[in-house]
């Protein structure tokens, strides 16, 4: 009997997720034993109609990380879904839309115009910006089309897990793998990670006073972090409180504060809001102005809050988008 | 209890009202109904007139019944007007009170909407989104916790003994906590009293002497609240126990140990005449202090300051009842209510340096005054002024640190009464001529007018106008070695010079110094200016917004001695009445810590009511029901969304936005 084919496809990604998957290290020599990886752009050659060819459901899994960005991103998941009994949205991007979702903060007009006249290294004196078509002599070129704006995975095809993470930590891809070879699923829709946040398993929540104010936040930059007392308590904005563990909390570890790639747990619906709520129920403020003066310090709100999910928030962006939007 | 029908589906009930016309004139109630028969769940809809009156509550439980409803929806008035109606109804169907929802017509719409299209559509918008909400609805129990029965009382004042006599008398222990040495508070230290002219201390001691051998009474002075833990029926208060170095139990009052002190002549500042005379570092306050125990001041004692002394106090006590090694000491008190009476302190007039209290001698306040006036004063009830001359003419200054936009505005309410009350006493007892400076003479009260009338027929000068300074600069010879008053008669629309012997100042009424830290200990609110807030001005003047907890007297608000008695008495029927019924009723609007709470701690200090901890074993957050009066900070804080209120789920408020977004 043949091996169960799975697959990788990568959409608006950095490549770290797909890294991830190399940082499988040794597991993935029991993971290439199990399957056959019928998929994997990044690390092997398969072309588009290697794909089309294939039977519907063919593939057991796919795991799609990046966002969707483009129309040749959105051809490519269709056609995977189709040919996939199940799709596990891979990473921050697919799971929520991730860092490239920033650009709902932007219309796509500005966004080229930023990146193909304005940004100052750019010498583009004819002002020439990506088609989607263009006449040559041969014939007609064409090139997959920015989106209005970007969307997460399960707005664009149904998904049917996630594995949260920028990119997944390595643990929560061998269980979810395993959960797939074993068969042994959750319900469909469910966050392949833990229940709570990120505190519970902090190797600093001892040092977490009951009763936690701020006065003041401070970027890591500002202040020389000491080594094991809880970071919100140093003034340092961490968003472990509103994200979801499974990290084995690698920032905190590396000194840094969470900055909530992992996304919300399975209760709240929109990780921004939340965390934002969170934080702001910890200002030590008695009047406006002092509330004004510690959010002052917060500095880029919407990038800290919804660094990785603005796309999946109840507002998804901040240009709105009549058509398509999650219903 | 009507049991959700076999096969686990809910069915809704919507019931319009038309309110009269209330309602029924700007919303076109027949569409709305026809409306919520589209939605989700509704098994049936109808209108009546007045849904609040009794055929209006028996139609919503013949429905209940004959329709086999699981949830209703009451779309009328304010839920605050009538939710325990109609909570009630639904339970007398069977049905649990708290599958109810109300959508909000009156107030929120046909009260606030012109246009009669306009408001149907808002109307069926809030009734879409209570039938979804209420879908969404938990059946829920009302908790009852038993209370204990006895009650807290502090402040000495005659509010707090006031209060404290009452439920006393009513069989119930009572915890009587003064942070004096004595209780009697300010009326102790009044002359007589306003309208009547009854002796202050006459009317005042009986019932601190009641107070003090009443077998239901515990009297704990020199004593101060330092924690409150608990919730209503059932608070643990700690008392501190400040020492007096004189062992309560065995002293008798003698004073003996006062007569033999190495100080042969009082040398400080007497506390309860002011300032005006002296006292001994042992001293009894006044010779009726309850209780009869001296007290040694440690700030002024050789022996407590140097250890130094020979100490002839100690061979003076035939009772051994000086104990200079006493210790401040802490007692753990459970009480099912609190009343706290702990009263106001008067205005400091150096604040308003231009009447020159403290620069010139003859400047005095209403209560100095008082001590002056008082047979057992510095002066044996003489009026005299520093030099021991009578005063052949006072001014006396209304509205000191009252009705004053640079230090109090509003109005002390006593200090109208207490000056006509002093220009009668000074009259009496000096003959001099008695100016009263006033702004409105503002005399409501039982007897006050007629007594107003009385000082006037007295040959009282009233001058109508705000003084605007008091000065010794002599502009002619009658004004030399005076004080000047310079002020506005406005009724005759001159500035005039009135040169006197002595001033008044009728201070105000202000809240105690540390009434932040009394905010914080009982968990109460203040009102503006510092004064403890009553939870409702009108309807519930006594009570506040921390359930069992009860104020009375001049802590609530500037007020005289009949009103501070009426609240004292109020306050202790509240007390009494929540003891009375055993047990408290907890609204089921509790929050709650869902699984996977990963003790992040949030909650904890978003919490106003100090209801969440973390338990120890665990590290995650717990809510004390009890404790909590269902606020929701902790569920917005909540950055994993653990912590969720009853009655007002992620869930149920999501499906009421959506309710109002979708239909209409």
């Amino acid at each position: 009997m043949s091996k169960p084919k799975i697959g990788f496809y990568w959409c608006a990604s950095c490549g770290g997720c797909d890294e991830a998957v190399v940082d499988l290290a040794e597991n993935i020599l029991s993971v290439v034993e199990a399957v056959d990886i019928a998929v994997w752009p990044v690390a092997m050659d398969f072309k588009r109609s290697d794909v089309e060819n294939m039977q519907d459901g063919e593939m057991v899994v796919t795991f799609i990380n990046g966002a969707i960005r483009n129309t040749e991103d959105r051809e490519i998941v269709e056609i995977l879904r189709e040919k996939s009994k199940y799709i596990v949205a891979f990473g921050s991007c697919a799971h929520l839309g991730g860092v490239p979702g920033m650009g709902n903060l932007y219309t796509r007009e500005s966004i080229l115009e930023c990146s193909y006249s304005e940004t100052p290294s750019v010498v583009n004196p004819e002002k020439v910006c990506p088609q989607g078509e263009t006449t040559v002599p041969e014939g007609v070129l064409t090139l997959p089309v920015l989106e209005e704006r970007v969307w997460t995975l399960d707005q664009t095809i149904e998904v049917d897990y996630y594995l949260p993470g920028c990119p997944p930590p390595v643990a929560l891809i061998v269980d979810g793998v395993t959960a797939f070879l074993t068969n042994q699923l959750p319900p469909k829709g469910s966050v392949l990670g833990p229940k709570h946040s990120l505190c519970l398993d902090c190797p600093r929540k001892d040092t977490k006073p009951e009763n936690m104010l701020i006065k003041e936040f401070k970027r890591p930059h500002e202040t020389e972090i000491d080594l094991e007392t809880c970071l919100l308590a140093q003034g340092l904005l961490c968003l472990g409180p509103a994200t979801r563990s499974g990290c084995g909390a690698a920032c905190i570890n590396g000194n840094m504060p969470c900055t909530g790639c992992l996304g919300p747990t399975d209760s709240v619906r929109d990780y921004g809001a939340k965390a934002l709520s969170g934080i702001a129920s910890l200002f030590d403020a008695e009047t406006e102005a002092d509330i004004a003066r510690i959010a002052d310090r917060i500095v880029d709100p919407a990038g800290t809050f919804y660094r990785y999910s603005l796309p999946g928030s109840l507002f998804q962006g901040k240009v709105f988008q009549k058509e398509g939007a999650r219903s | 209890m009507t049991a959700i029908q076999g096969d686990g589906s809910i069915r809704i009930g919507v019931f319009i009202c038309h309110c009269g016309i209330n309602i029924a004139a700007k919303v076109n109630i027949s569409e709305v109904v026809e409306f919520a028969k589209t939605l989700p769940h509704v098994a049936y809809a109808t209108d009546y007139q007045f849904l609040c009156s009794d055929p209006g509550q028996e139609l919503i439980k013949t429905h209940i019944r004959e329709n086999n409803l699981n949830r209703i929806v009451v779309a009328s008035c304010s839920p605050l007007m009538h939710e325990v109606t109609f909570r009630r109804a639904a339970g007398e169907a069977g049905l649990n009170p708290f599958y109810v929802q109300m959508a909000n017509i009156r107030e929120q719409v046909s009260w606030v909407t012109k246009d009669m299209k306009s408001s149907t559509t808002k109307a069926k918008a809030l009734v879409a989104a209570a039938v979804r909400r209420v879908a969404r609805h938990d059946a829920l129990e009302v908790r009852q916790v038993p209370v204990k029965a006895d009650v807290l009382v502090v402040g000495g004042g005659i509010a707090g003994i006031q209060a404290a006599l009452t439920i006393a008398n009513s069989d119930k222990k009572v915890y009587l906590v003064e942070r004096e040495p004595t209780i009697g508070g300010h009326m102790a230290q009044f002359d007589k009293t306003f309208p009547t002219l009854d002796c202050a201390a006459c009317i005042l001691t009986p019932k601190m002497s009641s107070v003090a051998v009443h077998p239901n009474i515990t009297l704990l002075t020199f004593s101060e609240v330092v924690s409150v833990e608990g919730y209503t029926g059932n608070f643990r208060v700690r008392i501190k126990r400040k020492p007096r170095y004189v062992i309560e139990d065995k002293c008798v009052g003698c004073n003996a140990c006062v007569d033999a002190c190495i100080y042969k002549q009082p040398r400080f500042p007497d506390e309860f005449n002011v300032g005006l005379s002296k006292r001994k570092p042992v001293y009894m306050p006044f010779p009726q202090a309850t209780p009869s125990v001296v007290l040694i001041d440690p700030e002024s004692c050789i022996q407590l300051k140097k250890g130094t002394c020979k100490m002839p106090c100690v061979d003076a006590c035939d009772r051994n009842a000086i104990d200079f090694n006493q210790k401040e000491e802490f007692l753990d008190v459970d009480v099912g209510a609190i009343i706290l009476a702990t009263g106001y302190q008067p205005f400091n007039p150096s604040r308003i340096p231009e009447y020159g209290y403290g620069k010139y001698p003859n400047v005095y306040t209403g209560l100095e005054v008082e001590r002056l006036v008082n047979a057992a004063g510095p002066t044996q009830g003489q009026i005299v002024l520093k030099d021991g001359t009578k005063p052949k003419s006072v001014g006396i200054i209304h509205c000191v640190g009252s009705r004053d936009q640079k230090t109090n505005p509003y109005c002390s309410r006593v200090c109208c009464m207490y000056s006509l009350k002093l220009a009668h006493l000074i009259k009496e007892r000096t003959e001099a001529e008695v100016f009263n400076f006033y702004i409105d003479m503002r005399a409501a009260g039982k007897g006050y007018e007629e007594f107003y009338d009385r000082v006037m027929s007295e040959q009282v000068q009233v001058i109508r106008g705000r003084v605007a300074e008091v000065t010794d600069w002599a502009v002619t010879p009658e004004e030399e070695g005076k004080l000047v008053l310079r002020v506005e008669d406005t009724l005759v629309g001159v500035a005039r010079r009135i040169p006197v012997d002595m001033v008044v100042l009728s201070v105000g009424l202000e809240p105690q110094p540390d009434v932040e830290q009394v905010q914080r200990l009982f968990n109460i609110s203040c009102s503006k200016g510092g004064w403890l807030l009553e939870r409702h001005p009108k309807l519930a003047p006594v009570s506040t917004f921390t359930d069992g907890i009860f104020i009375a007297g001049a802590c609530q608000g500037p007020k005289d001695i009949p009103d501070c008695v009426a609240q004292a008495g109020a306050a202790a029927g509240e007390a009494m009445a929540l003891i009375d019924k055993g047990h408290v009723d907890l609204e089921p609007n509790a929050a709650h810590v869902r699984e996977n709470c990963s003790g992040c701690r949030t909650c904890i200090s978003a919490c106003p009511f100090h209801a969440i901890s973390l338990d120890k074993e665990t590290g995650l957050s717990v809510v004390n029901e009890a404790l909590c009066k269902g606020c929701g900070t902790c569920v917005a804080s909540c950055p994993s969304g653990v912590a969720q209120q009853q009655m007002f789920t992620d869930e149920q408020i999501y499906e009421e936005i959506e309710g109002i977004m979708n239909y209409v």
